[in-house]
């Protein structure tokens, strides 16, 4: 790897996030199969980094898997990205960030389709105003919540109680990264560190002492493809696409996964699921798979978060294993417990995938 | 049906998405659906840009253009700055509209895919609502998944969300103010319309085939032709 001229293009791709003050929209993935990582997010930014990070109830999806899934017209998802932004500006906020990689790409894309095409904007902006008597407005400032966390890396890190480090070795974890392909491969300037050589998940890594793997299917999709994993008859490709990722991982050697986009991390753990059980392949250390994490979940464990109260109980790669690596303390009795210590009984053990 | 490709012109992503393509390749190279299926996007980009309206009906009758994941690899290694993934949303829309997409094993399953995703933004304001993401349709979401949506309020609650629940939070339940507006902005936007045309579509063709809703659906969701495939 010649780390000098990656450098160099990182810098070229310094992205402008502002330090505080954010309009907080959901991502539908994120609060469907990792609701404790949008807490996480919001706990780390509000009250241990005291930064004012607004959210209100009446924000919706952005439309995005319905409109990349090709149900719904482009004048349609950018109404609903208009009323989104709307809502923002009828808040008092300029900044405006987003927990879903879809939507941020999406964001980007109507963005610049409305800089090109002044007339669909005008258009866009009297269908808002015909639907939901809301003021068009945009964003001075678009990041995903990633952005975010890169950005307070530092701040994190000297709060952490962990870093991403074998315990018995010394040696920093070996990390992959996965940064979803709508975060930059569209409009690489406005991700941080670019398509190429994306930054905002590997200054993480860094800042918080892990070791990042470099492997030939680093930037490959991770096959989520909207129609390709909604239909069932279509999902031979999304399970492909993380097969290959794995299998040109796999020689690394990689101690656990960080993503940024909130399917990859369901994809890249429950296809591990399916190829051990399907055939008998695993790709961790004696028949466990590598653990598949979002930033979130990984911000929240080097500041010591129960790694309960993250959630990572709700993943089918068992954590436990680089817990133990790094030295988190967990209560395996009170993995399966709901709110105020309710039994709700156990998943299912796989029959191959430990 | 008017020149097919004026028809595409008029498409905002195809004026973005096609400047001059060379036909160097490099889009399907990078592309993960080429590797998986037949599927060759310098081959649609150039049909497009050769304005060829008899080739481009055929393109817009195939299962090829269905084939595309949206991943927009294509779009960072592109010389020319195309960027092949909208073209085929271009080409997808055009399919609807002449209801061309009819004609195709993947085509049909936008009746699928209207019905359900929509039903989600429409209802609950997510396009996805993990109550209607069952384990029996889902089974390589795993067996925690299992344990997960069996236990659905409960582990919402524990993990801090607040499904179905007034007030902000992860899976709140939306107010029906702002469902009412998406239901606004679909239908003078132009996606009420478009998905009736869809169910009518598969509605014709499930009587064709002399199948109840639910069979038509069920053969949607899980017919596939070993010729899609590049092995």
């Amino acid at each position: 790897m010649i780390y000098e001229g990656k450098k160099k293009i990182w810098a070229e791709y310094q992205k402008e996030i502002p330090e505080d003050h954010y309009f907080y929209v959901r991502s539908c993935i994120r609060q469907s199969f990792f609701p404790a990582s949008e807490a996480t997010f919001l706990d780390i930014t509000r009250n241990k980094l005291g930064k004012d990070i607004f959210e209100t109830e009446h924000h919706t999806t952005c439309g995005g898997i319905a409109y990349h899934s090709d149900t719904i017209p482009q004048e349609t998802v950018m109404t609903i990205i208009a009323r989104q932004f709307a809502l923002m500006h009828k808040y008092g906020y300029e900044n405006y960030v987003c927990s879903c990689i879809t939507s941020f790409g999406l964001y980007c894309e109507t963005m610049e389709t409305w800089r090109e095409f002044p007339e669909l904007q005008q258009k866009i902006a009297e269908n808002l105003w015909k639907t939901c008597h809301l003021e068009f407005a945009k964003p001075k400032f678009l990041v995903h919540a990633s952005d975010l966390v890169f950005k307070y890396r530092m701040q994190i890190a000297a709060k952490s109680k962990f870093k991403l480090v074998n315990k018995n070795t010394g040696e920093p974890l070996r990390v992959v990264e996965h940064i979803g392909c709508h975060y930059s491969k569209m409009f690489p300037s406005k991700g941080v560190g670019g398509a190429e050589y994306p930054y905002v998940l590997v200054g993480m890594i860094e800042a918080w002492g892990g070791q990042i793997v470099d492997y030939p299917e680093r930037r490959h999709c991770c096959g989520f493809g909207f129609r390709q994993y909604l239909i069932k008859s279509n999902r031979g490709y999304s399970l492909s696409n993380t097969h290959k990722k794995f299998e040109s991982m796999e020689p690394f050697k990689p101690d656990m996964i960080i993503t940024n986009c909130p399917g990859c991390p369901y994809f890249l753990d429950r296809w591990q699921y399916v190829i051990a059980e399907t055939e008998g392949k695993t790709y961790g250390e004696n028949g466990h798979g590598i653990p598949v994490f979002t930033y979130e979940e990984v911000a929240g464990l080097v500041m010591g978060y129960d790694p309960w109260d993250l959630g990572l109980q709700t993943h089918q790669v068992s954590v436990e294993p680089l817990l133990d690596k790094i030295g988190i303390p967990y209560d395996p009795a009170k993995k399966y417990l709901g709110k105020n210590g309710k039994y709700l009984g156990e998943p299912q053990k796989p029959q191959c995938l430990k | 049906m008017g020149k097919l490709y004026d028809r595409l012109m008029k498409d905002y992503r195809l004026r973005e998405g096609l400047n001059a393509c060379i036909n160097c390749g490099t889009c399907t190279a990078i592309c993960p659906a080429a590797e998986f299926y037949r599927y060759d996007p310098r081959r649609i980009v150039d049909i497009v840009q050769h304005q060829d309206d008899e080739q481009i009906e055929e393109l817009l009758k195939s299962n090829t253009i269905w084939y595309c994941g949206e991943c927009m690899s294509c779009v960072t290694r592109c010389p020319r700055r195309n960027a092949a993934g909208l073209v085929i949303m271009a080409l997808r829309n055009l399919a609807i509209e002449t209801g061309l997409f009819m004609e195709s094993e993947k085509g049909r399953q936008m009746y699928l895919l209207c019905k359900d995703l929509n039903h989600n933004v429409l209802n609950y304001g997510y396009c996805v609502y993990p109550r209607l993401f069952g384990y029996k349709e889902h089974q390589e979401a795993g067996l925690v998944w299992e344990w997960v949506h069996d236990n659905i309020d409960d582990v919402f609650d524990r993990l801090g969300a607040n499904l179905d629940k007034d007030g902000p939070g992860a899976m709140r339940k939306i107010p029906q103010k702002d469902l009412d507006e998406l239901k606004r902005i679909y239908d003078i936007t132009g996606a009420t319309e478009r998905l009736e045309h869809v169910r009518q579509a598969g509605l014709k063709k499930a009587e064709e085939l002399g199948l109840t809703e639910e069979e038509y659906c069920q053969k949607l969701y899980t017919e596939c032709s070993p010729k899609h495939f590049n092995h």
